[in-house]
């Protein structure tokens, strides 16, 4: 029966080890933090993922589905670091490095250090399953705790998207919206309930969110957006615009304005019976709304949701789209709908892709822009358009 | 035949369906064919000879306004997809 240190000076044997000074040699390696929380709550090597040594075998895979990934594993002085080195390689990965003398000798050399984003316990508890997939993590969920949504309008689209960007711990979100609760909203619009009828639409979405989530801040703006108020609204600072408009005034007037405010990305959804339309414009490296319609459609060939009906979970489903490329957006993962328009037909149950492409003749976001400030909006919409 | 898919604000004009087989080899022909046997799509989807600016037509997924516009070819058996904007929200 071997003592615990027979069993590390064997281990030592069986395992590759570096020190600090070799770090640099491992830069592209995934560097993982076997210690338990409260060591890492005091400062950890900027980077790494934390995964605590209990954890090691369940969530190595999901944090390094390559078996041939380069593996740094650390924890205070060296010790568990080297048995958990010893798992890895059972596991089956084939390049695991274990750090001698681990974080203390890190700090000790003076090598950058970094202190965990602060997150309440309840936090913690509230954004564990968040927290617990690698591509979020805590700083991930600190970023958004951080993060500033505006939503254009509370209706249909706005209700669930504004609901999961609550849940999901989006710190800020500015809510643009001047209708009031009505009875034949609350087929579809889950923010609103029958007790909150006759009320702003942005008051009662206001109070369902911060019951939902109280670490929310909503800020309400009970207008409708227009380009004498477009700039005040926008200069408190938004992320991400997620567009729940209803009219095509208001899609215009928000690109137009997103675009001139350093291109700040639109989450787009639109609806219409069975079928919904969803993508994401980021000027910066994809087209604006008017690259792919450049021109509204006459009011008879655009029938509104109030004119033409909707099916009450049809937003639920291209809403929570808008939530989900909204949070993708905010914390620089996956493949956003930049350039791709998604299109949803609730009847076959079928999602369609085309591609979009940035015009580089459009009039706002293109080589030699036409439209440089504010229009009539209303007017652009209403049949033969005089600008553009 | 090339299949069309009809948005939803144009299927009234085509007895409800959401989509109708097409004859032709360019999205113009295919415009043509549709237009005469369904007169009531021609003013909301042709304008001045060419396809109506608010409308955006795919084929295979792309937009033909980055192909040939209304010359862009179709090929046996694709798919088109007639495009209007929808503001509903």
């Amino acid at each position: 029966m071997a003592t615990y240190r027979e069993l590390l000076a064997q281990l030592r044997g069986e395992i590759e080890e570096i020190d600090v000074s070799q770090a640099r040699e491992h830069g592209d390696a995934l560097w993982v933090d076997v210690r338990e929380q409260d060591e890492v709550d005091e400062g950890y090597i900027p980077g790494a993922v934390h995964i605590p040594r209990g954890f090691l075998e369940s969530r190595i895979e999901s944090a390094a589905p390559d078996r041939a990934q380069p593996i740094v594993v650390y924890c205070a002085g060296g010790n568990r670091s080297a048995f958990a080195a010893k798992t890895l390689e059972e596991l089956g990965y084939e390049n695991v490095v274990s750090l001698a003398g681990g974080y203390a000798d890190w700090k000790r050399s003076g090598l950058p250090t970094q202190l965990p984003v602060s997150i309440t316990p309840e936090q913690r508890a509230r954004y564990s399953r968040h927290i617990l997939i690698p591509e979020v993590g805590l700083e991930g969920q600190a970023k958004l705790l951080q993060s500033r949504v505006l939503m254009i309008g509370a209706g249909g689209l706005g209700s669930p998207s504004s609901l999961y960007l609550a849940a999901a711990g989006v710190g800020t979100i500015g809510i643009v919206d001047d209708d009031r609760v009505d009875a034949s909203n609350l087929q579809r619009q889950i923010a609103h309930s029958t007790e909150t009828l006759g009320e702003w639409k942005a008051d009662s979405a206001k109070r369902t969110l911060q019951a939902l989530n109280p670490d929310v801040n909503v800020i309400t703006y009970k207008e409708r957006l227009t380009s004498e108020n477009v700039d005040r609204i926008l200069a408190d600072g938004w992320d991400v615009i997620v567009d729940g408009a209803d009219n095509f005034p208001t899609r215009y007037l928000v690109n137009d304005a997103s675009v001139w405010h350093d291109g700040i990305p639109v989450v787009h959804g639109s609806i219409y019976r069975f079928e919904g339309q969803v993508t994401v414009f980021r000027p910066s490296d994809g087209p604006c709304y008017r690259c792919l319609f450049p021109t509204p459609p006459p009011p008879e060939l655009a029938p509104s949701c109030s004119e033409g009906g909707v099916l009450g979970v049809l937003p639920g489903i291209v809403g929570s789209l808008q939530a989900n490329e909204t949070i993708k957006l905010l914390l620089g993962i996956g493949e956003p709908l930049v350039g791709r328009l998604l299109l949803f037909d609730a009847l076959e149950t079928e999602f369609t892709e085309v591609r979009l492409k940035k015009d580089s003749a459009c009039p706002v976001c293109g080589e030699h822009p036409t439209i440089t400030e504010y229009i009539d909006y209303v007017e652009f919409c209403s049949g033969r358009p005089t600008h553009a | 035949m090339t299949t069309v898919r009809i948005p939803p604000t144009l299927r009234s004009e085509v007895g409800g369906e959401r989509q109708v087989p097409a004859a032709g080899e360019t999205v113009r022909e295919l415009l043509d064919d549709l237009t005469s046997r369904f007169p009531g799509l021609r003013t909301q989807l042709v304008e001045d000879d060419d396809i109506a600016p608010f409308v955006n037509v795919y084929v295979e997924g792309e937009d033909v306004r980055t192909l040939d516009g209304i010359d862009t070819a179709v090929a046996h058996g694709s798919t088109v997809i007639l495009l209007p904007a929808m503001a509903g929200g």
